[in-house]
């Protein structure tokens, strides 16, 4: 999990690699090309539903019925798209997403770093166990905290707002990236604080002056993971947000179906709107995500 | 993405000073002091709200009353909980068992013999057409496979008419015969591409001269892949085999959206139970039993693969 802090990691077998070079390609075997259709064909089984989502969110109802599900539009239909996006007022839902996501993320690396600062640095007494009570609550599945968290929302009046949800997944997120940045912290080279401190810098500015910069590159793949692991919650803004305004993109998506106005083209509008902005993020943060999964199984 | 060692971050050195010099331990419980009151107020004071919970019988309106551990006899002998558990066991099939399987032979290809052959940008394009489903929302997911399964005029169904199969055709979400295969389709669909982008990482920490080595051992692809490549990553396949069973006991969202647990209890699961119980049969005592029946279930495998991973890593280091 050290590989998140930008570190050169030692041990690189360095000698090994002219001697690679110079080895010729290796031959390709009748077998390698099976092989290589086979992973090719996995590949498009498993993007063939994105192809036919998209395919068939552009098409007339009865453009479906008459030329099916593999067929070109015959015209560039965007009635389907568009009648779902006044339906549901789309602007409005991916708003409340994102400013969900966006003060979760932010909350909840700002409370892991106050964390990891006391349990990775600080090396609080009991710490093995105050770790471990964290990943716990991460661990947790959400229907055990359901029915109290609803009654107290209710009690405090925070019920159907989105303050009611930002504040549970600041909770259950920095609970992650209190675990990790624990870790990370755990290995912070030495020499730098104890040159901060030299300085005669005290703690609070080590950490916002030090700590926090030198470890800006792991920060930021938690709040772009904390955005979009927020942005994919379903239980907890199903309950809590019952009333239209406040609904995230899944949680309208979902309320829709099935619905008597929702024909099949309509239907699959709705689908490609709901995919629409994690395939952006996926394009803008892709290096930053898959660096952040293998950190995270990584040790 | 919950790697199992806690110790990392704690066990070095002399037992528990700071690395900050010049300064006591002490002072720095005030950086944990808003993260643990928030803790205690949004995990720990309901975690343990919803186990009294489950010792009452309590309808929402007027205050639980303590029936001592009646839902926990009746849980006991519920046929529906029960089905939902054994669902459950299929969710792991489809999220745990087939990705981990499937995904060590796919890393393997990519790695060895696509990256290495043909391109390693080849491989990494084929790497990401695999993950693309692991990024959507679960709901998301759902709804985009729920919509090639409908029953009338979806594509599958479509599709099977337009190539001869009519007699395949078949209301896949709605006929308690294929109703949980079709949530099984969903999941394993979303799940592949995660431990494919694991074990993909994993296998380059294996030295490649190994595996020379192997070869000229004589040893065939298939048993350099069991004994090099699977000894090297099983860290990796010990994370992904536990949290993606965690989060195969969680399932809740394809459920809720495609079938509500239907038909009949087919494609019933825990979490989806106790959510019904709490906000549809306002039986908010019976519903926190299965929650923390799901609860003591899911800690229980957790401690069951870090104490079996915590093992295994000691006879390695011994050995």
């Amino acid at each position: 999990m050290s590989t998140t802090i930008d570190r050169p990691r030692t041990g690189a077998p360095t000698p090994t690699a002219p001697r690679r070079l110079k080895r010729q390609k290796p031959k390709k075997t009748v077998t390698d090309w099976i092989i290589l259709v086979v992973a090719v064909l996995i590949g498009i089984g498993i993007a063939f539903p994105f192809l036919l989502i998209v395919l068939n969110s552009f098409k007339s109802p009865a453009d479906y019925n008459s030329g099916g599900p593999l067929q070109l539009p015959t015209s560039f239909y965007t009635d389907g798209i568009v009648n779902f996006w006044n339906r549901v007022n789309f602007p409005e839902k991916l708003w409340n997403s994102v400013f969900i996501s966006g003060v979760v993320s932010i909350l909840a690396v700002i409370i892991s770093v106050l964390n990891a600062y006391a349990l990775g640095i600080g090396r609080v007494k009991a710490r093995t166990w105050i770790i471990v009570l964290f990943l716990l609550a991460n661990m947790l599945p959400q229907e055990s905290l359901l029915y109290p968290l609803y009654f107290m929302f209710k009690q405090v009046g925070l019920y159907d707002n989105v303050w009611s949800v930002i504040i549970i997944f600041t909770v259950i997120q920095s609970a992650f990236g209190t675990y990790l940045l624990s870790s990370v912290y755990g290995t912070f080279p030495k020499e730098v604080l104890e040159a901060a401190s030299l300085d005669g810098a005290g703690r609070w500015r080590i950490l916002w002056r030090v700590v926090v910069p030198i470890s800006r590159p792991t920060l930021s793949v938690l709040l772009i993971f904390f955005f979009i692991w927020t942005w994919n919650e379903f239980l907890i803004p199903l309950t809590f947000l019952v009333s239209n305004d406040n609904q995230t993109v899944p949680v309208a998506i979902s309320a829709l179906q099935g619905d008597r106005l929702m024909d099949v083209t309509t239907t699959s509008a709705s689908a490609l709107l709901g995919l629409i902005p994690t395939l952006v993020f996926f394009l803008i943060f892709q290096r930053t995500l898959t660096r952040g999964i293998t950190a995270g199984a990584v040790k | 993405m919950v790697a199992v060692d806690v110790r990392a971050a704690t066990s070095r050195k002399r037992g528990g000073d700071s690395l900050l010099p010049s300064s006591g331990r002490g002072s720095f419980w005030w950086y944990l002091l808003p993260g643990f009151v928030l803790l205690a107020v949004i995990v720990l004071i309901p975690l343990v709200w919803n186990i009294y919970l489950s010792f009452t019988s309590y309808r929402g309106i007027r205050p639980p009353k303590f029936i001592g551990l009646n839902n926990w006899v009746r849980l006991f002998g519920d046929d529906k909980f029960w089905t939902s558990f054994g669902n459950s066991i299929a969710m792991i099939v489809a999220m745990v068992v087939i990705p981990t399987l499937v995904g060590l032979v796919l890393a393997a290809m990519l790695f060895d013999l696509i990256g290495k052959k043909f391109g390693g940008r080849f491989a990494s394009f084929l790497r990401a057409t695999y993950y693309l489903p692991q990024i959507l929302p679960v709901v998301i997911a759902a709804i985009v496979i729920g919509w090639i399964l409908r029953p009338d005029n979806g594509a599958l169904n479509t599709i099977l008419a337009a190539i001869g199969l009519g007699d395949l055709q078949h209301n896949w979400l709605g006929s308690p015969d294929t109703a949980l295969a079709s949530i099984m389709a969903v999941m394993v669909w979303v799940q592949l591409g995660y431990p494919v982008v694991i074990f993909m990482a994993a296998l380059q920490r294996v030295d490649p001269e190994l595996y020379e080595a192997a070869e000229l051992d004589g040893a065939n692809w298939f048993q350099r892949f069991r004994a090099i490549t699977v000894s090297i990553i099983r860290p990796e396949i010990f994370v992904v085999t536990l949290t993606c069973t965690i989060a195969a006991l969680k399932v809740f969202g394809p459920v809720y959206t495609l079938t509500r647990g239907g038909p009949g209890t087919a494609t019933m699961v825990p979490s989806y139970y106790s959510y019904s119980e709490f906000f549809q049969s306002q039986q908010v005592g019976y519903g926190a039993t299965i929650a923390t029946a799901l609860t003591v279930v899911i800690v229980a495998v957790s401690i069951l693969f870090i104490v079996a991973q915590n093992r295994a890593e000691r006879r390695e280091n011994q050995s």
